[in-house]
């Protein structure tokens, strides 16, 4: 019997079925997702990266830098944390109810407590137990709010906010959401480290901002430039053993400044409905890109809730 | 050509005239496949002594790290793996089928072409086109080169498969066949929708991960099992103990194979690494039905497997295959709460694959295809032996020590008060003890090519010398006669 025409046609429908999974419904998915609004402001996410950061995504390609860095950062889960942001007019009320929703704190803690608000009141408890203690609170004519904090390893180590989400990439082509951390994860670290000049530094001699660091140096994105006039502006600060002869500076090349804008340009931290978080407002200005967040620092001066999921 | 209707059945079929025909094609594909891994070495030892000195060669934009090791990978997946397995895959359809490889200029031209887009897909890399997508990292002009070449290659065993005399079927030509029509389906779908006409935002990790898995859990699989399947029956002379078995695991590999490949925690809706993760968990039926197959087939005497040289890597692939499915079920498990698939314990469990278990099986079974296409045993066995040890140590020194380095790696990250220079500092011991295993595969890379080139010349020296000298003959009876 010629089983030709049959394993042909077995791995056709084989393959197709995963083509339909994971080519076909991500592309109808994913592939369709529009900008979307950020939670409780109306600061339009993700926006394009600036032209100089998306030509620095070419030079992050280029030199495989996601060989090394991820960016994604992972969240185990959603915990609330109450916050109180007013005392209200009833003050004793409230610190009753305060000792109350907080079992150990003495009347005079309390009292010191209400002095410096908004603080929060409880950490890392369920949605449940926010909303009833929030409800006590308020019901002594405080204003308390429950927030949503993302918890996990990723998030203790400062590496973002929220989860990464596919909304992060909307405009990045191709995506480097990396394999491996052999590095920092590097999802958020325009927020951590927003100065250009320091990554330039870092580009340039990775020990001298990091002493322990093992990424290679990246040398060949500066060249050595004869002063001129004046040294210029752009010059990397140096010490002596590295600096170059006198007369000569070092200057970085327009794919290391491109590269640099990149890495400033990574702030994957907005609330989003599908990953949500609670941020101050004053949060809220900086969370996204620079030029939309000017616009949302005149808005909402409350601080934001949340829809929990 | 060798198909001509006046030739007996009997006679075509025969194992000499089988041999005869794949032996140009197969030497070519045999010998190109062995100088790409020694390349792939050295691009690997490069990156790897970048951990212990990152001053290392660092002022060369085309060997920073970001590049070699891409470079690295792809010329063991493209050059080394793919082109050795179609190699053995069309023996096995020619052996199987009893018939003479159909059209072997096919097969030449193809391999000619094949090699020539894994040179402009390894210098694209290094000079910065790479795509940004691990294993798919070679730029599009490439890619669509080696497309070229493979489809040649298929285009030849797909003819053979068709002329095949013995009309059964075994159950390695299944796989073979299905292989032909894995790869170039998937990795045209891969470099259409990610390299030349990309789909928007984070659609290209689901599609990236799709590819990843078809080429590493599926194709490698299907070539390596069909290898596995058919040499381990024949070197230990039992028969396969159960054909249905083996179709089963073929079944469950292409099924789900290519459903494995997106890690939990993925910035992807959550569905899709859910289905992924569920998909990898079933991909431990034809890890478990090929070590009870062997286990059948050599009647539980697994010494049987240790009679031979090519068997002895084979026993050892079978082996790795094993290994490395567990540690892929174990990572897919462990990914929903802990992103171990982002730690050292992923290269660690990839190149248990596609090297412990691919390259292995494709090393045994070219020592046995080789001798058989020239007629003559290697010159050293003992040279064979060495490569199989230091393949053997230098595996356990890459992927044991990156494996626990991986574990303890991820264990160090969830915890917060662990500074990250404090984790790259622990798995430090871990890397130093790979580039010793990276050093020893490489010098174990170097004896296979010394071995295979060594048959070449003994093969083809005393038909050269005879030529010559036929024709210097001639020469002189034409200077002799006026």
């Amino acid at each position: 019997m010629n089983y030709g025409p049959l394993i042909f046609l077995a791995a056709f429908f084989a393959m197709a079925s995963s083509w339909c999974g994971f080519v076909l419904t991500p592309q109808l998915q994913v592939g369709q997702l529009q900008q979307t609004n950020t939670l409780g402001t109306t600061v339009t996410y993700p926006i394009p990266r600036p032209g100089l950061a998306q030509q620095g995504l070419q030079v992050y390609r280029a030199n495989g830098c996601a060989y090394c860095h991820s960016q994604q950062v992972r969240q185990s889960g959603t915990v609330c944390d109450v916050v109180l942001a007013e005392t209200g007019t009833n003050q004793p009320a409230l610190l009753a109810s305060l000792v109350k929703v907080k079992p150990g704190l003495s009347e005079t803690e309390a009292r010191d407590f209400i002095a410096k608000l908004p603080a929060p009141v409880l950490r890392g408890i369920t949605k449940e137990a926010a909303d009833a203690a929030a409800k006590i609170l308020n019901a002594a004519s405080a204003k308390a709010q429950v927030w949503i904090v993302p918890v996990g390893p990723d998030i203790a180590r400062g590496w973002g906010k929220r989860r990464t989400v596919a909304e992060d990439f909307l405009f990045d082509s191709p995506v480097m959401a990396g394999s491996q951390r052999i590095g920092q994860d590097l999802a958020n670290v325009g927020v951590r480290l927003p100065d250009a000049n320091w990554h330039l530094r870092h580009l340039y001699a990775p020990r001298l901002t990091e002493k322990a660091s093992t990424m290679p140096p990246y040398r060949f994105l500066f060249e050595k430039h004869k002063i001129e006039h004046n040294p210029s502006p752009e010059a990397l600060v140096l010490p002596a053993e590295m600096a170059p002869a006198p007369g000569y500076e070092i200057l970085p090349k327009q794919e290391a400044r491109a590269l640099a804008a990149y890495l400033v340009s990574l702030r994957a931290d907005a609330p989003l409905f599908v990953a949500p978080l609670t941020v101050a407002a004053v949060d809220a200005a900086t969370a996204t890109n620079p030029p939309a967040a000017l616009g949302a620092a005149t808005g909402n001066a409350a601080p934001v809730n949340a829809p929990a999921k | 050509m060798s198909q001509a209707p006046s030739s007996p059945p009997a006679l075509a079929g025969a194992p000499s005239k089988i041999d005869a025909s794949c032996r140009v094609p197969l030497l070519l594909m045999f010998i190109c496949a062995a100088v790409w891994l020694v390349i792939a070495s050295a691009f690997a030892l490069i990156a790897s002594i970048k951990f212990h000195s990152p001053d290392f060669l660092a002022d060369c934009p085309w060997l920073t790290y970001g590049r070699v090791r891409p470079a690295y990978l792809n010329a063991l997946l493209y050059g080394f793996c793919l082109q050795a397995g179609l190699g053995v895959g069309l023996w096995l359809l020619a052996r199987l089928g009893r018939a003479p490889l159909a059209q072997p200029w096919l097969v030449i031209v193809g391999t000619l072409v094949w090699n020539l887009g894994v040179k402009f897909g390894i210098w694209g890399v290094l000079s910065g086109d790479g795509t940004g997508f691990q294993y798919l990292d070679m730029p599009g002009y490439a890619a669509w080169i080696m497309m070229l070449g493979c489809l040649l290659i298929s285009l030849s065993g797909l003819l053979t498969f068709h002329q095949r005399r013995e009309r059964a079927l075994f159950v390695s030509q299944w796989f073979v066949f299905a292989a032909l029509f894995w790869f170039p389906w998937t990795y045209s779908t891969a470099e259409l929708l990610l390299v030349t006409w990309p789909v928007r935002g984070a659609a290209q990790v689901a599609i990236w991960g799709y590819y990843v898995a078809n080429l590493e859990v599926t194709w490698l699989a299907l070539i390596g099992l069909a290898a596995i399947f058919y040499f381990v029956p024949k070197l230990t002379r039992h028969q396969l103990h159960s054909h249905y078995l083996a179709l089963f695991a073929f079944w469950m590999l292409i099924l789900f194979g290519g459903w494995s490949g997106i890690p939990g925690g993925a910035p992807l809706p959550a569905w899709m690494p859910v289905l992924s993760t569920a998909a990898t968990m079933l991909l431990l039926v034809p890890v478990v039905i090929v070590a009870v197959l062997i286990h059948q087939t050599v009647e539980g005497k697994w010494t049987r497997l240790m009679a031979n040289p090519p068997l002895r890597f084979i026993a050892l692939g079978a082996f790795a295959y094993l290994l490395a499915g567990l540690m892929r079920v174990a990572s897919a498990g462990l990914d929903l709460h802990h992103p171990i698939s982002l730690t050292w314990f992923a290269p660690a469990q990839a190149q248990l694959n596609a090297y412990g278990f691919f390259s292995l099986v494709m090393f045994g079974a070219i020592y046995w295809i080789v001798p058989q296409l020239a007629g003559m045993e290697f010159a050293s066995a003992k040279l064979v032996r060495a490569h199989f040890w230091l393949a053997l140590l230098g595996l356990l020194l890459s992927v044991v020590p990156l494996a626990i380095g991986g574990i303890v790696e991820e264990l160090r990250l969830e915890t917060s008060g662990i500074s990250f220079m404090q984790v790259v500092k622990t798995t430090m011991p871990f890397l130093r003890a790979s580039t010793i295993g990276d050093l020893l595969l490489g010098l174990g890379h170097v004896v296979f090519v010394v071995n295979l080139l060594g048959m070449v010349v003994r093969f083809y020296r005393p038909r050269a010398v005879s030529a010559y000298a036929a024709a210097t003959m001639d020469l002189c009876a034409v200077k002799a006669k006026p």
